[in-house]
């Protein structure tokens, strides 16, 4: 199964790389756009064929590294 | 005394720090390789600058699983004084042994320049050899020097006196200008609960020979070898930094 985490920092947490590239999109004329938070993407191939396994996996892995709880949170999907 | 200086692959800054405790200041100083299971009888431990493992994830994420980290661990529970510079306060961040974590600076931009540190607190292994107040000028050398905690954690590390090191200006003024990461409160160093574990983003190591143009880093050496003077000569860690500070 393939397992998707998204990062992203929590809504306390200034983004400075977020706030650049709104910038970038203002002065782009992309007036529409409000503001961006950057985050990260990871794909887990996982051995298992169970989605309840798949995801407590993807979750286990992302509390333990791919996160980091001081400032960031993450959201796991399955497919 | 004897420092361990701890070595994951990627430190850069190991021999700058193994120089300033062994050839500026005179102590025994042994390397000690991320595997290693043992600090080898050290008196204190250094986690030097750099870049641990790559820092590919966040920095400091990978370092924290090294084996030689449970012995840190261990000897940090036990109070032995732990020094994080640059990429080793961002690892003892990545640990749990300091409260907090780092963001990109600011200006996202990788800032390399001589700064002004405030001495906040003096009762520490780090900072005893320090007046309060007294500014010390060092090299700054990172991308990821942002110090971020919540508002209700940032309180109480103040209420708490865990701020040992704010950026100044050349006065010890706090003011926008003289942070140049943007950390919450204008934090440079910490200090954990017990106080025997310290974390600072500026390099004492790089500014220990006037012909470096800084001679201020060796008081953050000094102070360990102060309160290892003291502790030895009699009565507990505390008592010696009181004695001290």
């Amino acid at each position: 199964m393939r397992a998707r985490v998204f990062v992203t920092l929590k809504a306390s947490v200034f983004d400075p790389q977020g706030k650049t590239i709104a910038d970038a999109l203002h002065s782009l004329g992309y007036v529409g756009v409000d503001d961006v938070r950057q985050g990260k993407y990871f794909e887990l191939d996982l051995k298992t064929t169970e989605a309840g396994q798949a995801r407590a996996l993807a979750a286990e892995v992302a509390d333990r590294l791919l996160a980091n709880p001081v400032i960031e949170s993450y959201r796991v999907e399955i497919d | 005394m004897k420092f361990a200086v701890v070595v994951f692959p990627g430190s850069n800054c190991d021999e700058d720090a193994y120089h300033a405790v062994h050839d500026v200041l005179g102590q025994d100083a042994e390397y000690i390789w991320h595997k290693d299971s043992s600090l080898n009888g050290a008196d204190a431990v250094i986690l030097p600058g750099g870049f641990a493992h790559g820092d590919y994830l966040r920095t400091g994420a990978m370092a924290r699983f090294s084996p030689i980290m449970r012995v840190v661990d261990h000897f940090a529970a036990a109070g032995g004084p732990v020094l994080g510079i640059c990429n080793g306060f961002q690892v003892l961040l990545e640990a749990g042994l300091l409260p907090g974590a780092m963001l990109r600076n600011q200006s996202l931009k990788f800032r390399c320049e001589q700064v002004h540190i405030r001495v906040e607190q003096t009762d520490t292994p780090f900072s005893a050899a320090c007046r309060r107040g007294q500014v010390l000028r060092m090299p700054i050398a990172h991308g990821e020097g942002n110090y971020f905690a919540e508002p209700e954690v940032v309180a109480e590390l103040e209420a708490n006196r865990q701020i040992i090191f704010r950026y100044t200006d050349a006065a010890g003024g706090v003011t926008a200008a003289a942070n140049p990461n943007g950390s919450k409160a204008a934090i440079a160093g910490l200090c954990n609960l017990a106080r025997n574990v310290v974390g600072l983003m500026p390099h004492p190591e790089r500014a220990c020979e006037s012909i470096l143009g800084s001679a201020d880093g060796r008081a953050i050496f000094e102070s360990a070898m102060a309160v290892f003077r003291t502790g030895r000569a009699g009565g507990a860690a505390g008592s010696a930094l009181q004695a001290v500070g």
